[in-house]
């Protein structure tokens, strides 16, 4: 043991004491003398797989998720099989069954819960056995090996697992319950009473309403009696009638408790020496008894132990799913409509599926899915986000899917595709390999996926889809993204909070950010550090210097490169109109740089590509005096204005789409945005510009402009919602400006409109745009404000020598 | 020992990049936020990217190409990408920079 180090004592060996650990050894490895005890005799392991154990599905040893060598590797010293029975807060010692003392400076109780054991006569007989850990399972299916027949009390969660597993042992089970249906606390009459026909067909033995009066037998079970005099006989009984945080022994040291330890934000006890996490913890008078919430108090439970002193606990809301192969169910929320709430249902007896979504104020209150729970996540999502749903009111019940979003369109759901089934196109990553390595490296969370298969690691789209392969391989709630997502593994941070600090605490340096927030890495990585110097150049325009080391190598270079290392050259053709003198610039410029390919590109210019880096800044000093600037083909900037010829030319054109369309483009060209932001304008409703495909579109009509938001031609197709009709060319470029300007000031960083739309929810776009004259006018100004230190052409700066060392080599040698 | 003389330290830009080009192909030098320099061979293990075009954080670079994380140091990609992108000598002297290209 090192002298000097502070110890850090851990009581309890489950998953959330671990898991601090996990997190803290990531913050602060070397900082703590760690030693744990355990009562159980296992190392630590996944309480949630106990059920695929019990059924036969798993070995216990694939549910290990540290093995003793985990322990040693990082010096921790466990003593497994042992009993804390005293902590002495006077001496800061902690004390065990056994005799042995050991001393603490910080002490960290996770001591989970215990099993409810109703106080009936018969409890104590031999064969009555609770379902907590290993032990308990091993019990029962030794049981199930000799006897024939059980019960068990409780028709929750854990109940039902129990006695599906039993049943998959062989055994003829029954389950008695107090209510009326089962699992009541997570699910409604309607979806308890599917599940229990489903339940039923696969065997089990339902009574319901029925209280247990006693359990009878010898010394082994024979039977249990119930309150109505009915009698059935059993060999063995499990008992699942809930659980009671573990607090006996904080207790019994004299730590303020109620239900559960209580704690505070920063997972305190009223001991300040002493943390809590866990099921034994009761936080804003909240107990927990699922993971999710747990390994989000842990998280911070280690922040505050790494002496990092930033992240708090704020609680955290739920969802359940059954973990019962071939059921599938998943509520969250409160699905109890009450009379200021709206209910929708989906009801279709003949596919078996349920669905009710209950609403207040447009904004999901609770959600209980059964048959197709495929868009569990989604909603779950929305209820957290707080997402005004009112647009999508008409398609929510059928799912993500009709509201065009093609990512999870082609699967019905995830449990019936093919192993070979590609997920993430990118990547070529297929079902199959990502199952693997869920399974295999035991991984829990998207980025863990996204390191080791690759799969959503690129666009981004399929992460969806990934979710719910995670949440059908490892069943449980590791499907629930952490209410706090944090920007990346440099920090605790959300996009959010970041951006808030920025403007708070007046930060205006990239170096400057990252010690106010405390960031993990010295100098971030490369998915954090074009996303800050972004948020700092759109929170301070002109003002804030830019940092090309920050930027992805399209942008620092001012050229999108290719998959040999050369780059493209794609010049600014404003409102895709051009020019015969134009035209032949760029044909002597091709000529001159001797340019492999030249290419009209979708968005309506022209692309050189294969050309040299060295090349660049001379080919751009050419572009320059022929009249061009930077097309911006590589940015997360405005692309380009898409344009038709409107009623300039066209028999059906009712405004200048073409002109508007360059006004449009000579006004918004340059500016930074957090992903790529592309506009059109359509001269009439046939919207040969593909206007409602765009980030912003406007479809010219005989009385006006309708302008659409929030469309994207990209991988998965959206068509824009609409957002207002206005009558002058005047109002397009105000309600665009304004538009670019708080998807600019609010989006995360590499966020497309489309989903940043769909996260904010409409109402909320039309409130701050259309709804809020005053408001949309600040915006539409402080647009032009930034615009005003945007619009230097990069390409003539560096014609000019700006940055030249990006295009010359240091040296040449033999 | 085969020590050639490439330029000045000033002139790799820090936490940036600059390459030598040599009869085997380029190699890249990086320069890192606490001005350490290192050399690799300008091309990714995963499927060639050019590394000097990459963002440098700590002592890592991420290849522009398809975001492998290499180490400076040792030129291997970062776990659990597996591949290793050769490395050279390189040293800095009263602010003068010289490599020793392995062949
Ligand atoms: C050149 C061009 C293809 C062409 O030859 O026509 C093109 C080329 C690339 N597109 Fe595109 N896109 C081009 C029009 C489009 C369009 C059509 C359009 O804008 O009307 C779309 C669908 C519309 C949309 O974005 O909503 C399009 C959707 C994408 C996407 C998917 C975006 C999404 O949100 O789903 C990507 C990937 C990304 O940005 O992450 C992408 C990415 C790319 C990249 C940058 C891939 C890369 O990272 O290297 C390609 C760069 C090639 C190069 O060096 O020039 N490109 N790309 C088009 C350039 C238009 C221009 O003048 O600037
Ligand atoms: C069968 C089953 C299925 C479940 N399924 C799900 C699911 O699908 N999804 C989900 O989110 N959650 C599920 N849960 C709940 C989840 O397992 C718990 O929420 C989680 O394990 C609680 O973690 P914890 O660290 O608080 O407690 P535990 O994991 O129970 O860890 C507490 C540890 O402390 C030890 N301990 C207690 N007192 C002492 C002492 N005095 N001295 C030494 N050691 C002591 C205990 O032996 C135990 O090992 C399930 C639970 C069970 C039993
Ligand atoms: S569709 Fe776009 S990204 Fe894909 S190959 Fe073509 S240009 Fe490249
Ligand atoms: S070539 Fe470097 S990551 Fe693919």
């Amino acid at each position: 043991m090192e002298k000097n180090k502070t110890r850090l004592v851990v009581i309890g060996n489950g998953m959330a004491g671990i898991r601090t650990l996990e997190e803290l050894l990531k913050m602060s490895p070397d900082e703590y003398d760690i030693t744990v005890f355990g009562a159980e005799l296992q190392p630590n392991y996944n309480r949630i797989l106990l059920s695929p154990v019990l059924s036969g599905e798993m070995a216990f040893q694939d549910t290990v998720l540290n093995d003793w060598s985990w322990y040693k590797d990082n010096n921790i010293k466990l003593h497994a099989g042992k009993w804390v029975t005293k902590i002495d807060r006077q001496r800061c010692v902690v004390e065990t069954d056994d005799g042995l003392a050991v001393p603490y400076d910080r002490l960290l109780i996770a001591t989970g819960s215990n099993p409810i054991i109703l106080p009936i006569p018969g409890v104590n007989l031999s064969g009555v056995i609770a379902y907590r850990s290993i032990d308990d399972v091993e019990k029962m299916q030794a049981a199930a090996k000799v006897s024939k027949r059980a019960v068990v009390i409780g028709g929750g969660l854990l109940g039902l697992e129990a006695a599906n597993g039993l049943t998959l042992q062989g055994m003829e089970v029954a389950v008695v319950h107090l209510c009326d249906w089962p699992m009541e606390r997570q699910l409604d009459k309607v979806g308890g009473g599917l599940l229990k026909d489903a339940l039923e067909k696969r065997g089990l033995k339902f009574y319901l309403s029925r209280q247990t009066e006693s359990i009878f037998g010898m010394d082994k079970v024979r039977g249990l009696r119930f309150k109505d005099g009915e009698e059935i006989e059993a060999d063995l009984v499990v008992m699942a009638a809930g659980i009671r945080p573990n607090i006996a022994l904080a207790k019994s040291a004299g730590i303020h408790c109620e239900r559960g330890i209580v704690v505070n934000d920063t997972m305190q006890t009223y001991d300040p020496k002493i943390y809590s996490v866990g099921e034994c913890v009761q936080h804003r008078g909240q107990t927990y008894g699922l993971v999710a919430p747990l390994f989000e108090q842990a998280k911070v439970a280690a922040n505050h132990l790494a002496e990092y002193g930033r992240m708090r606990y704020e609680g955290s809301s739920v969802s359940t799913k059954l973990k019962v192969t071939g059921i599938d169910l998943f509520s969250a929320g409160d699905f109890n409509a009450g009379p200021e709430d709206e209910e929708l249902l989906l009801q279709d007896s003949a596919r078996g599926v349920y669905k009710k979504l209950v609403l207040r104020d447009n904004k999901l209150r609770g959600a209980v899915m059964y048959g197709d729970t495929i868009d569990g996540p989604w909603y779950f999502q929305m209820l957290r986000d707080g997402t005004d749903v009112s647009e999508m009111r008409e398609h929510i019940l059928f799912g993500q899917v009709h509201l065009g979003d093609a990512g999870h369109g082609g699967a019905a759901s995830v449990a019936n595709m093919d192993d070979k089934a590609e997920v993430c196109g990118c990547n070529g990553v297929c079902k199959g390999t990502i199952v693997n390595a869920i399974v295999e490296k035991k991984l829990f969370t998207l980025e863990e996926v996204r390191a080791h298969t690759k799969a959503s690691s690129s666009c981004g789209s399929c992460t969806g889809l990934v979710e719910s392969i995670l949440a059908n391989t490892l069943g449980g709630d590791y499907s629930t993204k952490p209410s706090k997502k944090a920007m990346c593994s440099c920090t605790e941070d959300t996009h959010e909070e970041v951006r808030a600090a920025i403007t708070q605490q007046n930060i205006k340096s990239l170096p400057q950010l990252m010690q106010a927030l405390h960031w993990k890495t010295p100098d971030g990585c490369h998915s954090c550090r074009p996303a800050l110097n972004f948020y700092l150049l759109s929170a301070w325009p002109g003002e804030y210097e830019d940092d090309s080391r920050s930027r992805f190598i399209n942008e620092r270079v001012h050229a999108n490169i290719q998959k040999d290392g050369t780059y493209s050259v794609i010049p600014r053709i404003w409102g895709g109109v051009t020019s015969p003198a134009e035209l032949r610039a760029i044909a002597d410029i091709a000529d001159k740089y001797q340019v492999p390919t030249v290419k009209i590109t979708g968005g309506q210019r022209i692309d050189l590509l294969g050309v040299t880096k060295e090349n660049l800044p001379k080919m751009w000093g050419d572009m320059v005096a022929a009249g061009f600037v930077s097309g911006h083909a590589y940015g997360k900037s405005l692309r380009t204005v898409k344009t038709c010829v409107g009623s300039e030319w066209c028999r059906f054109g009712t405004q200048d789409s073409t002109g508007l369309g360059i006004k449009v483009e000579k006004m918004t060209w340059g500016s930074w945005t957090p992903h790529k932001f592309k506009i059109a304008v359509s001269g009439c409703p046939r919207n040969c510009a593909e206007a409602t495909i765009k980030d912003f579109g406007v479809v010219c009509v005989d009385s006006g402009y309708e302008i659409h938001v929030g469309g994207n031609g990209g991988i998965k197709v959206r068509v824009t919602d609409f957002l207002c009709k206005v009558a002058t060319e005047a109002e397009v470029m105000e309600y665009c400006g304004a538009f670019m300007q708080v998807y600019r000031e609010e989006a995360h960083y590499l966020d497309r409109t489309a989903p940043w739309i769909e996260r904010v929810g409409l109402a909320y776009v039309k409130q701050r745009v259309v709804e809020d004259a005053v408001g949309r006018a600040e915006l539409y100004a402080r647009f032009l404000e930034s615009q005003r230190y945007s619009q230097d052409d990069p390409w003539k700066e560096r014609a000019e020598g700006k940055d030249a060392h990006e295009y010359a080599a240091l040296a040449t040698i033999e | 020992m085969n020590w050639i003389q490439v330029g000045k330290l000033d002139d790799i830009p820090r936490q940036g990049s600059r390459i030598v080009n040599t009869s085997t192909g380029e190699i890249a030098l990086f320069r890192s936020v606490g001005d350490e320099v290192f050399a690799l061979d300008n091309r990714c293990p995963h499927k060639g990217g050019p590394l000097a075009q990459g963002i440098v954080h700590g002592k890592r670079v991420t290849c522009p190409l398809h975001s492998w994380m290499i180490e400076l140091e040792t030129g291997a990609a970062v776990a659990p990408d597996v591949g290793c992108a050769h490395r050279h000598d390189i040293k800095v002297e009263s602010g003068l920079v010289f490599i020793n290209p392995k062949t």
